[in-house]
């Protein structure tokens, strides 16, 4: 039973303490751009020629100023317009981006390369978890129910495995919203023999008590934050009230469609159209996230993916179609922004991955690798990312 | 290349040694656990759960009195009839359910003009298309183009010929304003049919809206009309395909139904597959659910929604516009269709295709387009947009010189192929048998796709003579899916349904949203994908919803527990 009287054991600051430390935790957010964003209009490389010569219709025009041209970040690189709000924090230090990785698999499917980026395991297929639930570092004692989460209706390959995580439609929908009905189930759920049913059972219920004092709560994002109203706003907002609700969230996952861009990425002009329309949001949600945030920025890492980038050159309907390396977006009060890390390949022929694409020249578990073993204090990789011993950390955490 | 499995065998290695919870941890456990499986599928299940497991198969789930039914008839002879759709009459009931529904019958350019989008709307009253020759029709599109012009002006609603006052009577419109939801239902479904035409007109947008989800389904097709007449089709298929699952007597070639537009996914939201998806699902996915796969195959390669979807409509040979000056923009290839075709239609991602392949067979076809594509033309091959030049497809050669029949070549092709058995007999079995089939069914099933030219009633009766179907390893092994879930609970309950809209919502909630799966890969099969605490608490309360009546156009008739169909037991099948 529960709801009825007794105070849920986990909001009792001595049981969930483990060792005495404090209940704030740091916290990393992965955000998966699925369909494969097309980075090369996402951050341009303006300073090299051949990005004109390759994309004479959808090319972003160099920076000039005005609404319609990159926002220039370092004299060759620049971010698209729909993502200005991003550049504050480029300023401030506290965005970073890598240029030319991805997932070194030569795949062009988007399921393998979601797969592949998902499980950690680029190429291998027989792995069952995802790298975020092996990246939680061990805990002794009691841990938290909520400690990863996905926002959306199902749970991401990534959050998969032998950790509990939890899928989160919306923070006030997660209740059965008849008490009666919730104590026969969570017996029901308890009971049965079927372990798949019987485990999710367990995490939900145990989760459940702990939302039920969030779900009391009305909440407003700080600062003047403002979300935008689609989805992924809404999830990167629930996601700050998770964190700030200090609840032991350790890792969260969030995700963003629509970027298969074929056919007309751009519009009238090229910046804007589908591909404008979306960086609007992911940027502004982002950005909106940071605000909300604020101080708390320092226990919290963003970062973004998509399963691999698109050709460099321009296909027959202004649009393009599947490539190789894209580009990454990490962002927190921890990172040493600012910068675009990485090394550039360049846009030539003879440089481009099978004469078509950005080639790779970081590999995403070197990013994510980092955040792991940095960010989360979980210095056992190997774990994390079987088969992949060489991680270059690139010294986005000092 | 060479680095990559160098790669992948230290990373075997490492996996082997330190991973707990990871594929291969102890390779002696995992053989014996490999052998237990496979014990399991050579073990029958009793008599009495065969019944049960073929309904939980081949059905939405059983309704009370079909273990009975089964039985009687005798298991065999059910599942014979099952293969055989053709030989079931259908319910009356749901026939005269979908009569309404009348989008589904359309053809897509009476879909285009009798549900107007917003820009259709813009382009008649700027005088750029012509109104509707339909008189009914003309008369709600001329209200709507009307509308749209004072709306540009100072954003009024249009003034109604008749007022409220002048319709009903004090106390009907006390009931339409404050009633309980079963009594307003009553009044508008006692209204004759222009009474009810004019109050719905007379009514502000907003109280319009207000009665959608308390009207039978008549009325919330006609405030539809009025409200956002582009969404009709969605109403219409969203019911159709609820009410098919529930009451269809033709279980199995609904479950196919669904299978096969999974397979074959696309996208109410992308542009113009908004109308183009009832002739789809009614011309190219039905009448071949059971029939050749290469018919099957042809029937999606050709029909406007897949060419639109996978934006093959668009992709052109490479040099068209080399020469023109005129054209800022110029087209070209798109490989969309090219690759999805491969990977997820026919061959399978490890079906044994290269880049080259997938360029190639792009290459093959180009011209195969769409007349009219925004206003709901149909299928046409236009050789002019053709690539003339020789292509090599899996190592076949396409000479030079073709037209349409290059892209029927690689057809011919892929529908042969041994990846294309494989691939198609595992995902049968997936959806049918077990998320990991035994090797022993799927080479039974390929060789039967092979053998018979890809005839699916075949391949479907080898995987239903199968022990591996009727075995341990088999029962109770797949979770429901959310659509699935929703479906049977309602069978299972044997509720009356007066409209489905509702239900429908309740599937998306729960992960579903049907025809509105972005991606092609459609949704997933496996029980992974429906199993999290999401999904749970979803479940669980919607079986509270349901059971106390308070899912809207469904009746339950005896108060059953929550629990019945939100129990563990439940999601499975």
């Amino acid at each position: 039973m529960f709801g009825v009287g007794s105070l849920p054991t986990w909001l009792s600051r001595s049981v969930y303490a483990d060792n005495g430390s404090d209940r704030r935790k740091k916290t990393l957010v992965a955000i998966f751009q699925r369909g494969a964003v097309d980075g090369l209009n996402v951050v341009i490389p303006f300073g090299e020629q051949r990005y004109y010569d390759l994309r004479p219709s959808i090319a972003i025009p160099k920076p000039d100023g005005t609404a319609n041209s990159a926002v220039d970040l370092d004299g060759f690189f620049g971010l698209h317009p729909s993502l200005a709000p991003l550049k504050p924090m480029f300023d401030a230090q506290q965005l970073a981006i890598i240029d030319a990785v991805g997932s070194p698999d030569p795949t062009r499917s988007h399921f393998d390369a979601q797969d592949y980026m998902e499980s950690g395991t680029p190429g291998f297929k027989a792995t069952k978890d995802g790298w975020m639930n092996r990246a939680l570092p061990p805990v002794a004692g009691i841990r938290s129910p909520i400690r990863a989460v996905s926002l959306g209706s199902s749970l991401p390959r990534s959050l998969r495995g032998r950790n509990d995580a939890l899928a989160m439609n919306n923070l006030s929908d997660f209740q059965v919203r008849d008490p009666k009905a919730a104590a026969s189930f969570e017996s029901l759920y308890e009971h049965t023999r079927d372990s798949m049913l019987q485990g999710t059972g367990k995490e939900t219920f145990s989760a459940v008590k702990i939302m039920q004092s969030i779900q009391k709560q009305s909440y407003t994002p700080a600062n003047g934050a403002k979300y935008p109203n689609g989805r992924f706003g809404q999830n990167l907002q629930q996601i700050a009230r998770l964190i700030k609700a200090d609840v032991g969230l350790e890792v969260a996952f969030a995700d963003i469609g629509g970027w298969d861009t074929h056919v007309n990425e751009v519009g009238a002009q090229p910046a804007m159209g589908q591909l404008a329309n979306n960086l609007s949001d992911f940027g502004q949600s982002l950005a909106a996230f940071y605000q909300d945030l604020g101080d708390r920025m320092e226990d919290v890492a963003v970062v973004t993916m998509s399963e691999f980038g698109r050709t460099a050159k321009e296909n027959g309907n202004r649009g393009t179609d599947h490539g190789h390396a894209n580009v990454m977006f990490v962002m927190g009060g921890g990172i040493r922004g600012g910068k675009v890390y990485g090394d550039w390949p360049g846009l030539a022929e003879e440089q481009l991955n099978e004469g078509r694409d950005l080639a790779l020249t970081t590999d995403f578990r070197d990013v994510l690798g980092e955040l792991v073993a940095k960010h989360l204090g979980n210095p056992n990789l190997k774990a994390v990312f079987p088969g992949y011993e060489r991680a270059k950390f690139r010294g986005l955490i000092g | 290349m060479l680095r990559l499995k160098k790669q992948m065998r230290s990373w075997v290695l490492a996996a082997i040694l330190i991973l707990p919870g990871v594929a291969f941890t102890k390779p002696s456990k995992d053989v014996d656990q490999a052998k237990r499986q496979a014990k399991l599928f050579q073990k029958k299940i009793p008599k009495d759960q065969q019944i049960l497991h073929a309904l939980d198969r081949l059905t939405f789930g059983p309704k009370p009195g079909d273990v009975a039914r089964v039985k009687k008839m005798g298991l065999k002879k059910w599942v014979d009839l099952e293969l055989h759709p053709e030989r079931i009459e259908e319910n009356p009931d749901l026939e005269a359910k979908l009569q309404p529904l009348e989008s589904l019958r359309m053809t897509p350019m009476e879909a285009v003009q009798h549900y107007p989008t917003p820009q259709m709307i813009r382009a008649i009253a700027a005088g750029r298309q012509p109104m509707p020759d339909d008189p009914v029709l003309r008369a709600s599109v001329q209200r709507l183009v009307v509308r749209y012009k004072v709306k540009k002006e100072n954003d009024e609603e249009m003034e109604p010929v008749k007022t409220l006052d002048e319709i009903l009577d004090a106390s009907e419109r006390q009931t339409l304003r404050n009633g309980k939801p079963d009594q307003k239902r009553e009044l508008l479904t006692s209204l004759p049919a222009d009474k009810l035409d004019d109050v719905l007109i007379a009514l502000p947008r907003g109280q319009r809206q207000q009665l959608f989800n308390n009207s039978p389904v008549d009325v919330q097709r006609k405030i539809m009309l009025l409200n956002s007449p582009q969404q009709v089709v969605a109403y219409d298929l969203l019911e159709s395909k609820l009410l098919r699952a529930i009451e269809s007597n033709r279980q199995l070639a609904e479950e196919l139904d669904d299978f096969w537009f999974n397979h074959f996914n696309v996208y109410y939201d992308k542009g113009s597959d908004r109308f183009l998806i009832p002739e789809y699902e009614r011309e190219a996915i039905h009448p071949n659910v059971l029939g050749k796969f290469r018919h099957l195959l042809e029937a999606t390669a050709k029909s406007p929604a897949m060419l639109f979807y996978l934006d093959n409509f668009q992709s052109v040979r490479p040099d068209i516009d080399a020469n023109s000056k005129n054209r800022k923009v110029k087209r070209g290839l798109n490989e969309n269709y090219g690759r999805e075709l491969m990977e997820l239609h026919t061959l399978g991602v490890n079906g044994g295709y290269t880049q080259h392949d997938v360029t190639e067979v792009a290459r093959c076809f180009t011209g195969w387009t769409i007349q009219d594509p925004r206003k709901g033309g149909a299928f046409s091959y236009n050789d002019n947009l053709h690539d003339k030049g020789e292509k090599l497809v899996l190592g076949h050669v396409i000479p030079a010189g073709g037209g349409m029949e290059d892209g029927e070549k690689v057809l011919d092709i892929l529908a042969t192929h041994p990846s294309t058995a494989k691939f198609i007999s595992t995902e049968l079995a997936q959806r049918f048998v077990t998320d990991n089939p035994p090797q022993s069914l799927i080479d039974k099933m390929s060789k039967t796709f092979l053998d018979t030219g890809g005839d699916i009633r075949l391949v479907m009766k080898t995987m239903l003579d199968s022990k591996e179907f009727w075995s341990q390893g088999a029962y109770r092994a797949k979770v429901k899916t959310p659509f699935e879930m929703v479906a049977s609970s309602v069978r299972a309950l044997g509720a009356s349904i007066t409209d489905a809209w509702a239900l429908a919502n309740q599937v998306g909630n729960l992960g579903e949203p049907l025809y509105r799966k972005q991606e092609p890969t459609g949704y997933s099969n496996l029980n992974s994908e429906w199993v999290n605490s999401a999904a749970l608490l979803g479940r669980m309360n919607f079986a509270v919803q349901l059971t106390q009546n308070r899912v809207l156009g469904v009746k339950v008739a005896a108060s059953p527990s929550a629990e019945t169909i939100g129990s563990p037991d439940f999601q499975r099948r």
